[in-house]
């Protein structure tokens, strides 16, 4: 069941693969607001220039969580792209989210304090969409590993429409979009500086900066999963929902983060209700 | 048979012993080697009985259940007295019909009933004897330091230590027996006895707090005593005297459920599942011991036992869909009620009552998936959460306080303890730590399950609220100040025996729960349902190397690092310093203070706790009506 050729090549290419995407996402992002942008690769000259800096801290602790955030970010898609248990999968998610959010904490500082609050109520806000989303995918393919789900021979979005939209909805959150990027924004500056990113810096920052492309690699892998009965409508259903949320992103303004929950909330239960209810009606279940 | 026999006596000797001894030398050692007596034996019949299924004894049935009687008989008149004394009229009323309804019983229908076997072992009884002797026993060693502290603290409160560890060890010796015991009426004796301990504990202090909340205890555990005294009636008069579990079980669904129903009642309010929420945490105001006693070991596992034993005529009912659905919402809302909280007792007594709910689903689903989770569910969390207790209570010593507030940057104050603290939140929630495997079960029991993705959903939505305020408090932990002054060095070495044994089974249960699952849980399932369930292999090995990242990260601290250039973090602007905080108007200087979110416009008590009451009320009018239905129609 567990594909170690998965684990090496997510490893191996998910940084290449992450950092491309950023660096693609900058670019369409400058021509949406009627900018040149960037060289694709400025992520990585951008990563590459942070870990030439000086390291330094707010604490001795600060560097083990992140540390730790790392590890636990590229296990969870490790373990996703080798076929493994997708609850198991989102359970590892929410510990290295933890870690990064017990980082910010230690820091003792106020910008960085209210960025891991928020950060944790993001978690709240989508963590029951994305465990109705893989107990959707059971409910239609009898298995929760990441492999049978993969070799599922129909597409699984055509049973899952709800609970698709419902994960696209959540997803904005986990990309770090607006208009739900209250914790963090990728965007310059933030009314919390930079959230819970705040207080790392040089290398550290750096460090974070390659979670989140194997992060994104490991969330797109998710939406493939919809769409995985074909290889070729799959990958174009990744790349249409990335460009999706870019045009979210530029066209929406931040929101307050009662907003974030609430919203996330309202969405898991309607489309979970309803999208499962209507798969144990037809028995599917 | 002797195994079981000292493990119910021998409590109770010790407990007599602590009513005569008064000295506290003497004291500390008796407490210290009856617990390790208690611990040692648990072991032993562990070794020895693990794998011989499930054995009965006909232990001298006709003296002891006279003796018991009269025991009961005495304890209600002592409750009357107190009911008539503190003129509290609901306990009186109750005490009241309750006895009476035991009292016709006994006059008119004892002779009738024949129960061949009164006590029973089995692997299911083995795991409550091991949180019992185990955990129980180390909550009692906790306590000697504890309570030394405590009245040192207290001078105002009179010092009756000596009754105090004569309950403790009543207590545990009439869970013993509770776990142990075949004959229903028997498991409603030691039923009792628990009830009134608990509210002797409770109202230890005897404070007008301590007393009032005390009463609502026992209100409502008496209310839930009424309806395991009607259950005994109804199968004395309607089922030929069912009155051995063994029989109940076997017997058809139809036959018995209505008193089956009746015992689940009691069991719901021993749980203190909502509406009868209030009174675990009303129990908050007596000293820790007796609060991590209740919540983990005791009384609120009593109550879920119960459950998990009748699970199988629960199984497919809708009478058990509805308790599940109580089970459910409670885990539901008191999980969002925790949020609110900033008492660290408060939050940990609504995490209890959010957990009993869930393993309350799971007994009203009553698959053998769901079962094998609610029994995951009852190890991991009487461990973690006896070790939090345990902890919350030192700290509250040395800090004066129990708000989480206060524990800000307790890693640099006390780490050890803080550290203890993280291991049992991390225990609580977060992969690859118990509970949260239990809930991983959970889900896969609860979608097989009919009607099963209505609990999914909500088990979805309650697990991201625990989530989040087990991760804020473990976050005020963790925040490294710049206090840097030691408050470890004056805590009483037996309390550290508790905590770093606690701490030490927190993880270990973790490496060993498939040998736990193998030995006890899977082998019980095949007999009651003839059909096992397990994690497979490769997600135990997952979950293995999980586990020894995490225990290896936190190790990569200790190794010798380059000391980095250090930092004031960022306040935005020329007016701060470096110790959080701003120089102010006219030269003054301002403190920040950070502080966790708590949400309460959305996760209020007083709200979420009325609407729990309102529904759960309902449902449990529904789920009686319905088990009438199927006991009387059918």
């Amino acid at each position: 069941m567990i594909s170690v050729a998965g684990v090496v090549v997510f490893i191996l290419l998910s940084p290449v693969i992450g950092g491309l995407i950023a660096g693609i996402d900058r670019k369409i992002t400058a021509h949406m607001q009627g900018r040149v942008g960037p060289t694709i690769l400025q992520p990585f000259y951008d990563v590459g220039k942070l870990f030439e800096k000086e390291m330094t801290v707010a604490n001795d602790t600060q560097r083990f969580y992140v540390i730790s955030y790392f590890i636990f970010m590229i296990f969870t898609g490790a373990l996703f792209f080798a076929g493994g248990d997708i609850l198991l999968v989102i359970f590892a998610l929410t510990l290295a989210q933890i870690f990064l959010v017990l980082g910010a904490y230690s820091a003792n500082s106020p910008y960085s304090h209210v960025g891991a609050e928020r950060e944790l109520i993001q978690i709240m806000a989508y963590e029951p969409m994305v465990i109705l989303a893989a107990v959707g995918m059971y409910v239609v393919t009898k298995s929760f590993n990441v492999s049978a789900i993969a070799s599922y021979n129909q597409p699984l979005v055509l049973f899952l429409p709800g609970i698709f939209a419902g994960f696209i909805y959540v997803l904005t959150i986990k990309l770090r979009k607006s208009p739900f990027d209250i914790s963090t924004s990728h965007h310059a500056h933030q009314e919390i500086v930079k959230g819970v990113t705040t207080e790392f810096s040089g290398p550290t920052l750096g460090l974070i900066e390659i979670t989140h492309w194997y992060e994104t690699v490991f969330l797109l892998g998710f939406v493939y999963l919809f769409f995985a009965f074909n290889p070729l409508i799959g990958i174009v259903a990744v790349i249409l929902v990335y460009l999706l949320e870019l045009l979210i992103d530029n066209a929406s303004a931040r929101v307050k983060w009662q907003l974030v929950m609430k919203s996330s909330w309202m969405v898991a239960a309607i489309v979970g209700v309803v999208n499962l209810a209507i798969l144990y009606y037809m028995g599917v279940g | 048979m002797q195994l079981l026999l000292f493990l119910i006596l021998g409590p109770l000797i010790t407990a007599f012993f602590m009513l005569l001894v008064r000295k506290e030398p003497e004291r500390n050692w008796i407490v210290k080697l009856s617990a390790l007596g208690i611990g040692v034996v648990t072991v032993i019949l562990l070794l020895s009985l693990f794998d011989k299924g499930t054995l009965y004894y006909s232990f001298a049935a006709e003296s002891t259940s006279l003796l018991m009687f009269f025991i009961e008989m005495a304890i209600a008149v002592f409750i009357l007295y107190l009911g008539i004394k503190y003129k509290n009229y609901l306990v009186t009323g109750l005490i009241l019909l309750q006895s009476g309804l035991m009292l016709y019983f006994e006059l008119v229908y004892a002779h009738s009933v024949d129960v061949k076997y009164t006590l029973f072992i089995d692997q299911f009884s083995i795991i409550m004897a091991l949180i019992i002797g185990i955990i129980g026993s180390l909550i009692c060693v906790y306590a000697l330091g504890y309570m030394k502290d405590f009245h040192a603290h207290h001078k105002e409160l009179p010092d009756r230590r000596n009754i105090f560890f004569f309950i403790m060890f009543a207590f545990l010796s009439a869970m013993f027996g509770l776990v142990f015991s075949n004959n229903l009426l028997w498991v409603y004796f030691f039923w009792e006895i628990t009830t009134l301990c608990s509210f002797l504990l409770i109202g230890y202090t005897k404070t007008e707090e301590a007393t009032s909340n005390a009463f609502t205890a026992l209100w409502m555990n008496l209310l839930g005593g009424v309806g395991f005294a009607i259950a005994i009636l109804y199968l004395a008069t309607q089922t030929g005297g069912i009155m051995g579990l063994e029989a109940l079980l076997a017997s058809g669904k139809a036959l018995v459920l209505i008193p089956v129903v009746l015992i689940g009642f009691a069991g719901l309010t021993k749980a203190a599942q909502l509406p009868f929420s209030s009174w675990l945490v009303g129990a908050m105001v007596a000293p820790t011991p007796v609060s991590a006693l209740l919540h983990s070991s005791t009384m609120v596992k009593a109550g879920v036992y119960i459950l998990v034993r009748l699970a199988p005529i629960f199984q497919a009912t809708f009478s058990g869909y509805i308790l599940a659905f109580i089970g459910a919402l409670t885990f539901l809302l008191a999980s969002a009620i925790a949020i609110s909280q900033s008492n660290a007792k408060r939050v940990l007594a609504y995490s209890t009552i959010a957990n009993l709910g869930l393993i309350v689903a799971c007994a009203g689903i009553g698959t053998y998936e769901a079962i094998w989770a609610a029994i995951l569910l009852i190890i991991f969390h009487a461990i973690s959460k006896s070790l939090l207790f345990l902890s919350v209570g030192t700290v509250e010593h040395q800090i004066e306080s129990r708000d989480i507030e206060d524990m800000n940057g307790l890693i640099m104050r006390m780490p050890k303890v803080a550290a203890m603290m993280v291991i049992g939140i991390a225990g609580m929630f977060l992969a690859p730590f118990g509970m949260l495997i239990s809930k991983w079960a959970a889900i896969q029991a609860f979608i097989d399950a009919p009607f099963g993705f209505i609990f999914v959903i909500i088990l979805a939505f309650g697990s991201a609220l625990t989530l989040f305020f087990w991760a804020k408090w473990m976050g005020r932990l963790i925040v490294v100040t710049l206090e840097r002054e030691n408050l470890e060095t004056k805590i009483d070495s037996n309390i550290w025996i508790a905590l770093v044994s606690l701490a030490g089974l927190t993880a270990i249960t973790c490496f060993i729960f498939p040998v736990i699952s193998a030995m006890l849980i899977e082998p019980f399932l095949l007999q009651t349902y003839g059909n096992v369930t397990r994690l497979s292999q490769d997600n135990i090995i997952i979950m293995v190397m999980m586990l020894f990242l995490i225990v290896l990260l936190p190790v990569s601290i200790l190794l010798p690092q380059r000391k980095y250039r250090h930092l004031t973090p960022y306040m935005g602007g020329m007016t701060t310093n470096t110790d959080l905080s701003y120089n102010g108007a006219i030269g003054l200087k301002r403190d920040l203070k950070l502080s966790n979110y708590y949400i309460i416009p959305w996760f209020g008590e007083v709200k979420l706790q009325t609407l729990g009451i309102y529904l759960c009320t309902g449902l449990i009018g529904i789920m009686f009506v319905t088990a009438a239905y199927v006991g009387v129609i059918v």
